[in-house]
């Protein structure tokens, strides 16, 4: 079974989505998509700064058998991008939750997250 | 034995198992309107016997001729040891065989190309080659717009004089995608890019620059100016190379102060023959931060179980068998019969035969165009540097002229009345190491007798 934090907002195309403290959210590919993707050998973040839409396909991460598109959860402005991912891809394996983050978007419309699936509703898609 | 294995029963049990009648109704969903009856033109089938005979005759009627035609593709010397060994069972296939690394000699070869290419242009990686020139310059524009993720206007500049046909190809391949290619325009006192007018770009958002080198009319562009130029506006920049004048002009690589970010050219001067346009190869190489964004196949270099060095289709994630609609290019296959050729070629000739070829067609174009400019009534257009090819004018309209060399057997050279209608009664000839000191004087004779005749006349 993959790993579904309580905390956190999911999306039905597998990225999660965490509120911070600085009003932003922090962006990455769950348990399941990673493991489903196998080793990771390239992430392509957005670029900081960029705009982005909700349902935009705005980064790749690409294993040895596949390319997918990671698609924004919210409309908004990419704040930051994990710079590490650049030399260790694998970290989005190892510690998809953490380490493993893919960006961070400032949303313009905070209440877009209200929109998107909590843990239970997640797993439940997962067991379809 | 049948080349379709299936046999009336095979194709019978078949459409019984899928619970269809006829094999016309796996098609139904194909819209009526979209369908035609016939092809038009197509004749009936013949014997192969038939179109052997016909074929031999049509050939014929190509004859021998002298050919001073460049213009994109050169008739070079092949030695014969090239298509001997390229036409062996285990190279010849055009393709890279499905399984591949069931193959790895076939990988190994690709894998030496592909580092011969490296060399050549000065980049660090290559793909296993495109169709043609004109594909490849295609793709490369459609590489720059998804790596130069600062540009977002798709706007592809084209350096003065870039081969006209492969320009017709990109619009084909890459305009109904979005991209523009705007072209700088030529400086008709010195045949080169036309830098008068690029300071008005200042400050737009410019996703490429295309440089030609040596250009479609033979000279040499200023590629360090260009290519700082084009840097300094954020835009990538987009080599179009012949191979052989690699052999002694600087390299892609080392264009500027940063290099050129991608190149891509016609393989066919790599042991390729002309036999009438085709087929022939595109290479296309780049920097390694842009390897992701090239299409096609590359093969890379590895280790197996046993820790013996092996070779694998590398980077296949984006083509378009796993990423569909979203592959860099719906084109991921390579030319591997014509690679095979010129890997062949490039091991036989080494780095010092391709410079002496090089230094040869150099040697020869200016012999060609020393003689032709002795001709009455032909003069040289542009005096700077050039390699293999050079434009001459006449004083009077040129198509009848290379009309009546050709009944001399003579093919002397591209009328540029067209696609340069700025440059006058000019065309474009081209001298390879092929051609003699006699080859050059029989041109030169034929030309000095056809101009004298119509002044006579």
């Amino acid at each position: 079974m993959s790993n579904v934090p309580g905390d956190l907002k999911y999306t039905k195309s597998h990225e999660w989505v965490r509120s911070e403290d600085d009003g932003s959210i922090t962006v990455g590919i769950t348990d399941h998509a990673q493991s489903a993707l196998g080793d990771l050998v390239f992430v392509e973040p957005p670029e900081a700064g960029s705009e982005v839409s909700s349902g935009d396909a705005c980064a790749v991460v690409e294993s040895v058998k596949a390319a997918s598109d990671v698609y924004s959860p919210v409309s908004g402005k990419v704040a930051a991008s994990n710079d590490a991912l650049a030399d260790s891809p694998e970290l989005v394996n190892q510690d998809p939750y953490g380490d493993g983050w893919i960006m961070r978007v400032q949303a313009n419309d905070p209440a877009e997250l209200e929109s998107l699936m909590d843990a239970a509703a997640y797993e439940a898609t997962l067991e379809d | 034995m049948p080349f379709i294995p299936h046999n009336e029963k095979d194709i019978r049990d078949m459409l019984d198992s899928i619970g269809v009648s006829e094999i016309e109704q796996l098609f139904d969903e194909i819209p009526d309107a979209l369908r035609l009856e016939d092809l038009d033109g197509v004749p009936e089938a013949m014997r192969e016997m038939d179109i052997q005979r016909l074929m031999r005759s049509r050939a014929a009627r190509d004859g021998s001729p002298l050919c001073f035609i460049g213009a994109g593709a050169y008739e070079h010397h092949i030695p014969a040891a090239i298509w001997e060994i390229a036409t062996r069972g285990e190279f010849y296939s055009a393709y890279t065989p499905y399984q591949a690394e069931a193959s790895q000699g076939t990988l190994q070869l690709i894998y030496e190309y592909q580092t011969m290419m490296s060399s050549l242009t000065g980049l660090d990686v290559s793909n296993a080659s495109l169709y043609d020139g004109a594909t490849a310059l295609a793709e490369a524009a459609l590489m720059t717009v998804r790596a130069n993720r600062k540009s977002k206007s798709a706007r592809i500049l084209v350096a003065g004089a870039v081969n006209p046909v492969y320009l017709k190809v990109c619009q084909a391949i890459a305009g109904n995608q979005g991209l523009l290619f705007e072209p700088l325009g030529l400086d008709i006192e010195t045949g080169l890019t036309d830098l008068a007018g690029t300071d008005a770009y200042a400050g737009e958002d410019i996703t490429a620059l295309v440089i030609q080198q040596p250009n479609f009319l033979g000279n040499l562009e200023d590629v360090d100016r260009l290519t700082d130029w084009a840097h300094s506006l954020g835009a990538m920049v987009i080599a179009v190379v012949n191979p052989i004048s690699l052999a002694v002009l600087k390299p892609p690589g080392e264009w500027g102060e940063q290099g050129a970010d991608i190149a891509c050219g016609e393989g066919q001067p790599l042991g390729v023959p002309l036999s009438s346009g085709g087929p022939f190869f595109g290479l296309l190489t780049a920097k390694k931060a842009f390897v992701r964004q090239m299409p096609g196949r590359i093969v890379g270099r590895t280790l197996d179980l046993e820790g013996r060095d092996g070779f694998t289709l590398t980077l296949q994630a984006r083509e378009q068998h796993i990423r569909r609609s979203k592959a860099t290019s719906n084109i991921c296959t390579n030319q591997g019969l014509m690679v095979t050729a010129a890997t062949i070629y490039m091991s036989l000739m080494g780095a010092d035969g391709l410079e002496q070829v090089a230094s040869a067609c150099l040697a020869n174009t200016s012999r060609l165009v020393e003689r032709l400019d002795s001709v009455d009534g032909v003069s040289v257009v542009f005096d700077g540097p050039r390699f293999h090819e050079a434009v001459l004018r006449l004083d009077r309209p040129v198509a009848p002229v290379l009309e009546a060399l050709a009944k001399r057997n003579v093919l002397g050279g591209l009328d540029l009345s067209i696609d340069y209608p700025q440059l006058g009664n000019a065309f474009l000839v081209c001298a390879t190491e092929t051609k003699t000191a006699e080859d050059i004087e029989c041109f030169a004779t034929a030309l000095a007798e056809i101009m004298h005749q119509a002044r006579v006349a």
